[in-house]
């Protein structure tokens, strides 16, 4: 039988040399490569503001804006669900505008303001939509609640802002605060525990919607 | 995903010369489908051209008395122009039936012009595709094919085109305005962009290499009731089983492209004199050639049925 402390050691090396792959990749990443005649790098410095504050980046060119956000900057707030932009629990508000930032480059947000989770609020200070959310039990896990109340918040703002959805009745009246407006829009946001019916009382309360 | 070099493009005629002088480039726009490719090394560019920085986001009138549509006009953007939902409802209808909120805030106009199939053996890199992989065979031929193309299929390919929004700029006649990296421009009717799969699934518009597309321009409005019905497995954030994109005249006239049956936009002009007898005799002329597999044969019948329902709606 082989000893388990053996094996314990065996996983460490593993993880050690995956580590090393990594690092080795990424100096191979660092090279200039040519193109067109100009010296292109594979790293690009990006600027941008992340929940108020500056921030300058050197980034991988293939980090997305949610690896930039969650392994560079430490705000981890935001999560990595499918990372394939299918269940929303990446969605941060970039410019005003909640979008999903495992679908797009960080070098490609350079001036552009970010606000994530941490940015809505914090203990002790809860945006009204964190709190209702809390008030109303608008979740089980929590995995994709940081997504969920994003979207949220850029949900009645999308509304107020008159954006039509699916399921807008005249495209030439005002967008309507409505029960049914709120389920298509948060239709990216996938709950797997199916919070849904306290989320909507969570959006419902914050937004003024009465039932 | 592969390592690739990025420039952020400073000119249209830039971008289009890059792109041209690198097989392995691609332009980026709102990424949302290029960067899921991506990630699947389904897409391996070697090379990223960042077009967002062009101020090609303007919605103008056209002097003809149309719009013109900057290439990078957000999905969210277009579908809540003011003009649009007046005059293009059918637009407007399309592009708030396809996606989420969070992916109609990126994707561009453009970029929803020239997305891939969602055929899921396109994306499973393990199947054989002709599409991914010319030449090493269709996978959907013979195995689950519910979801795919029932008209304008070849024996290489029945994977569909999954934009919503390109059926509405079927239906209304658009154009799409490239230019090429030497500088010469073109319009190309939006009928003629996309190819049917034929031999060759994975060449899927006309567009030659490095060519850019800068906007896509509607002629002027045309009137009618303007429906956009979309068939799908679940209620909202799903792609097409069929869709039906119509505008039809008081006198029971109109024009009716149809999505989520072929590899582009699907519309048989010569079935539209049928509209007035009725959702039948038109349907049939839409599916004349039709080739379904016994899995998507219902989408024969779903066609007839969804316009018969836009037909009612548009009389009600």
């Amino acid at each position: 039988m082989q000893d388990p402390i053996q094996l314990e050691l065996s996983r460490r090396d593993l993880l050690i040399s995956s580590a090393a792959t990594v690092a080795v990749t990424g100096v191979a990443g660092s090279a200039a490569a040519q193109s067109a005649g100009k010296q292109m790098a594979y790293v690009t410095k990006v600027n941008f503001t992340v929940n108020g504050e500056r921030r300058e980046l050197d980034v991988d060119n293939r980090t997305t804006l949610l690896d930039a956000l969650r392994e560079h900057l430490h705000l981890t707030g935001t999560k990595k669900g499918c990372d394939h932009g299918q269940c929303g629990a990446c969605t941060v508000m970039v410019d005003g505008r909640r979008i999903n930032s495992c679908l797009t480059l960080a070098v490609m947000h350079d001036g552009d303001e970010v606000t994530t989770i941490e940015g809505l609020g914090q203990p002790g200070n809860l945006h009204p939509m964190q709190a209702a959310f809390v008030k109303h039990d608008g979740f089980q896990c929590g995995y994709c609640t940081p997504g969920q109340i994003c979207s949220s918040v850029a949900v009645l703002e999308e509304i107020k802002a008159n954006i039509p959805s699916h399921v807008t009745g005249d495209l030439n009246s005002p967008a309507q605060l409505t029960a049914a407006e709120v389920r298509e829009r948060m239709s990216g946001n996938i709950c797997r525990c199916g919070a849904y019916s306290n989320i909507l009382d969570a959006i419902s309360e914050v937004g003024g919607i009465t039932a | 995903m592969r390592a690739f070099t990025y420039e952020r493009a400073s000119s249209v005629e830039a971008a289009a010369k890059a792109a041209a002088s690198n097989p392995e480039a691609k332009f980026i726009a709102g990424g949302t489908n290029l960067l899921d490719l991506m990630k699947l090394e389904i897409e391996t560019p070697t090379h990223l051209i960042d077009v967002n920085g062009l101020g090609l986001d303007k919605i103008e009138a056209t002097p003809e008395g149309g719009l013109r549509i900057g290439a990078l006009v957000r999905n969210t953007d277009l579908a809540a122009h003011e003009t649009v939902r007046r005059d293009y409802g059918l637009l407007s209808r399309a592009l708030v039936a396809g996606a989420s909120g969070q992916l109609r805030n990126r994707a561009t106009t453009a970029g929803n012009l020239l997305q891939r199939t969602r055929c899921p053996y396109f994306y499973d890199p393990n199947q054989p595709c002709n599409k991914r992989q010319p030449g090493s065979g269709c996978s959907a031929i013979g195995g689950f094919s519910r979801q795919h193309a029932v008209v304008g299929v070849s024996d290489a390919c029945i994977a569909t085109h999954p934009s919503d929004m390109a059926i509405a700029m079927r239906a209304l006649d658009a154009t799409v305005e490239t230019v090429k990296a030497d500088g010469s421009r073109r319009a190309i009717p939006i009928a003629d962009f996309h190819r049917l799969p034929g031999d060759t699934p994975h060449i899927e518009t006309v567009l030659e290499r490095g060519e850019f597309i800068t906007a896509v321009l509607l002629p002027s409005p045309v009137g009618g009731k303007h429906i956009y019905r979309k068939v799908r497995d679940r209620a909202s954030y799903a792609f097409a089983l069929v869709s039906i994109g119509a505008i039809i005249h008081p006198d029971g006239t109109g024009r009716v492209a149809v999505g989520g049956i072929a590899h582009k936009p699907w519309r048989v002009e010569a079935a539209e004199a049928e509209l007035p007898k009725g959702a039948r005799a038109a349907a049939r002329g839409i599916l004349a050639d039709a080739r379904p597999t016994e899995q998507n044969r219902f989408k024969v019948d779903l066609v007839e049925r969804a316009l018969g329902a836009v037909l009612s709606e548009a009389r009600g």
